[in-house]
């Protein structure tokens, strides 16, 4: 596997200048002292409730998501060049969904394959020139940034349909502000609490057109969704209804809740349950989570939901290939952010030299997400590998490869002390009457040795994320 | 308010007021089983309080014989006894939890961390005085569920609801209370028990936090007819009858709807029976019985709230 770059310290193994001020700092901390803090971080998690549910456990179980109290930094200038890149890259995918439910330019122009939009199950017919508010249709995404062997950041996904993992940046900082409060007297760090504000003045940005004071309402699955506890903390924050599909209905063609002086109106849903559920009229008729004629009055532009239904269509691994040629489409901008190299296993070229390669090789599945149904080429073992290829002959459209990289370390304390542990960043973009991005966004670190897999039900753990303000 | 959302303010503060009342009635059960008597008697006034809390039967067909030991586990520990107080507490925090945005942060925190603590504490045999330590705990963290309730909850509709749960639940649990109690401290009725038994009206008044209200508004000696009206009628107690139905009343009164003209008309008569109730005819007309009407109308105003506010089919 390639050298990973360190955010820490630089390849002499100098500490980079942004870091000193906190490699001062941990010197002069007892190990008693970090060992104390890091219980304490413990318990104001576990108090606040701050748990995610893992789907196969016990029903009800209710886990900690492992907390790192080194944080990852950030340079105001990387943040620049992130923060511009980001917004480029939404904007376009923005235009794409916007373009794939119009006129479908794109596919016309012969830039990206007709089959991989209309052929694809998250492409929902149900959209086609429907006018939705601002032609957003993405208004919250969560896009996943890497940083290669040389620093460079690659984008190596994009979550366009119900992003989840904001609430630990909010939470992540608040209880590294109550533990080292001197940390932050010493170090310029960009604000994020204001988060919660600019996503209701966002989702309000929305509203149906006419509608001056919009009701916002938070649509959950309910307690036993696995990030519930984020719907509720949202919901909170931004001082809207979370409500449940059976706190919903239509009438008329328009959304109402249910409430304690009888029906109210809702002009703007912000969903976090997928477009399968959301109505069973027109989607999974034994789905109890949504609500019946949702679509219906949907499209008749009596509300609004955000994210839009059918954004899948542009976050699918199958798609992603295609969204610097999107930007270079409807931008006339080259990407400020590169992709990871991606072979499109449905080439014949391109699966050729996968199977070629396949120890060597990430391969991940189109449709799958949370690093389920994935192949890491050099720490599979032969059968894991035969077993791949034999899926992958079976079913090449359904896969996708990439060269291993080498994700970005951070030290991270773990038994042994402090070690390298691989890392991500997830910044939240959000788009209504422009693009908003509060600062940094959510670190995951992988805790095990060596593991390159940051997601939360496969033992992942957070940091807090700083944006340097100079 | 979403009518789900006011239906777990609600059940979230009733389950709170019921744990703190179980122990209550358990702590009165202890100290008076601490007074010399016959066997029979204390368990005669275990049965008569699974009986009032309508758990007899449950624990009959689980643990068998009534003993005051099982009776105290039963009712405090059991997990698998949706009645006991660690089963109140739970679903207190499910409710809670359900809710948790409408919550504030303090009261949540509050009520996550009661439960933790619950878990995480040892039970095993518990001696006396560490079932009355427990007992104790679980009036504390009620005292503080409903402190944090007073001072950071904004007065609006879930602030109502909440309340409404703390009063209905406070104003059956304490006719229930009274109703077993006298039935043991008095079985021919209050104007026949002439040997006054001192210990036994003091544990009662302790249980409801009366004792020095008692001394207070009295300063007399303790007489079973004075202890009903103190637990009854009086306006200024904070856990009697009369302040319970006070409370209900102005609550409702404040989340009124198109439709809960009548829950509010049966809550207002309630309020004035008791406002304009006289203790000497009460006792008259039967002590026993006005306190069963007390709870059918208690269960009435209940039903009638949960359909005219909280139920998720108006539409």
């Amino acid at each position: 596997m390639p050298a990973a770059f360190d955010e820490m310290r630089d390849g002499d193994g100098r500490v980079r200048s942004h870091y000193r001020g906190f490699e001062r700092w941990l010197d002069g901390m007892p190990a008693a002292r970090i060992a104390e803090k890091r219980t304490e971080a413990d318990l104001l998690f576990r108090r606040v409730g701050i748990t995610f549910a893992v789907y196969g456990e016990e029903a009800g179980a209710e886990r900690l998501i492992p907390f790192d109290i080194v944080p990852r930094i950030i340079t105001a200038a990387e943040w620049r060049l992130l923060f511009q890149g980001l917004r480029q890259r939404v904007t376009a995918l923005n235009a794409f969904i916007a373009d794939i439910y119009h006129d479908q330019e794109i596919l016309k122009a012969g830039r990206v394959p007709p089959e991989q939009v209309l052929c694809n199950v998250q492409y929902r017919p149900e959209m086609q020139g429907i006018e939705v508010p601002g032609d957003i249709y993405a208004h919250i995404a969560g896009i996943d940034v890497i940083r290669a062997g040389e620093g460079e950041f690659m984008v190596l996904e994009d979550n366009l349909r119900v992003p989840s993992g904001v609430s630990y940046m909010l939470e992540d900082r608040k209880v590294m502000m109550r533990l080292f409060p001197e940390l932050f007297a010493s170090y310029a760090v960009e604000p994020v609490e204001h988060y919660p504000d600019i996503l209701l003045d966002n989702l309000r940005s929305v509203a149906p057109p006419g509608v001056s004071q919009p009701t916002v309402a938070l649509l959950t699955a309910g307690a036993a969704n696995s990030a519930y506890f984020e719907h509720a903390f949202l919901a909170q924050q931004m001082g809207i209804e979370l409500v449940e599909g059976q706190d919903l209905f239509v009438r008329d063609g328009y959304v109402y809740m249910r409430t304690t002086q009888g029906p109210r109106r809702v002009h703007v849903i912000y969903r976090r349950i997928d477009d399968d559920f959301l109505d069973p009229l027109a989607f999974r008729p034994d789905s109890m989570l949504g609500v019946p004629g949702l679509l219906a009055a949907y499209r008749a532009g009596n509300v609004t939901i955000a994210n839009a239904i059918g954004t899948g269509v542009a976050d699918d691994k199958s798609i992603y290939p295609y969204v610097p040629d999107m930007i270079r489409f409807y931008l006339g901008e080259e990407p400020l952010i590169a992709n990871v190299p991606t072979w499109i296993l449905r080439r014949e070229e391109d699966r050729a030299y996968a199977l070629a390669h396949l120890e060597e090789l990430v391969v991940k599945e189109v449709h799958g997400a949370g690093g389920y149904g994935m192949l890491i080429g050099p720490a599979a073992t032969r059968e894991e590998i035969e077993r791949f290829r034999g899926l992958i002959e079976a079913h090449p459209d359904r896969y996708i490869a990439q060269p291993t990289l080498a994700l970005s370390t951070c030290p991270t304390f773990v038994d042994a002390g402090l070690a390298p542990r691989h890392i991500d960043l997830r910044p939240f973009v959000l788009s209504g009457r422009d693009v908003r991005i509060v600062p940094g966004g959510l670190t995951r670190v992988a805790l095990r040795e060596g593991s390159l897999i940051v997601n939360s039900s496969q033992g992942g753990g957070t940091k807090d994320t700083w944006v340097l303000e100079t | 308010m979403l009518s789900r959302t006011a239906d777990h303010l609600y059940w979230m503060s009733r389950y709170i007021e019921r744990a703190e009342n179980l122990a209550r009635m358990l702590q009165v059960n202890v100290r008076t089983s601490l007074l010399p008597r016959a066997a029979d008697e204390v368990d005669r006034s275990w049965a008569g309080t699974l009986a009032i809390i309508g758990q007899l039967e449950a624990y009959r067909e689980r643990c068998g014989p009534v003993s005051p030991d099982r009776v105290v586990k039963f009712l405090a520990f059991e997990a698998d006894n949706p009645g006991s107080i660690v089963s109140n507490l739970r679903l207190a925090r499910e409710n809670a939890r359900a809710v948790r945005g409408t919550l504030t942060s303090e009261l949540w925190e509050t009520l996550n961390s009661t439960w933790l603590d619950l878990t995480g504490r040892p039970r095993g045999d518990l001696t006396t005085d560490g079932l009355i330590d427990f007992l104790e705990w679980v009036k504390l963290r009620s005292h503080l569920a409903r402190g944090v309730t007073l001072g950071t909850m904004l007065r609006d509709e879930g602030f109502d609801f909440t309340r409404i749960g703390t009063f209905l639940e406070r104003a059956d649990n304490t006719a229930r209370i009274l109703d077993v109690q006298f039935r043991v401290l008095a079985p021919d009725g209050i104007r026949a028990s002439t040997a006054v038994d001192y210990y036994r009206y003091t544990a009662l008044l302790f249980s409801v936090s009366a004792f020095e209200i008692y001394r207070k508004v009295y300063r007399d000696r303790i007489t079973p007819e004075r202890v009903a009206e103190l637990l009854l009628l009086r306006a200024d107690t904070p856990r009697s009858l009369h302040r319970c139905v006070a409370e209900i009343d102005q609550h409702l009164q404040s989340v009124a709807n198109a439709q809960s003209g009548e829950t509010l008309r049966r809550a207002g008569e309630l309020h004035a029976l008791l406002r304009y109730g006289r203790i000497d005819l009460i006792v008259e007309e039967g002590f026993h019985e006005f306190l069963a009407d007390f709870l059918d109308r208690v269960a009435d105003l209940g039903r009638r709230i949960a359909r005219d506010f909280l139920a998720s089919t108006v539409s």
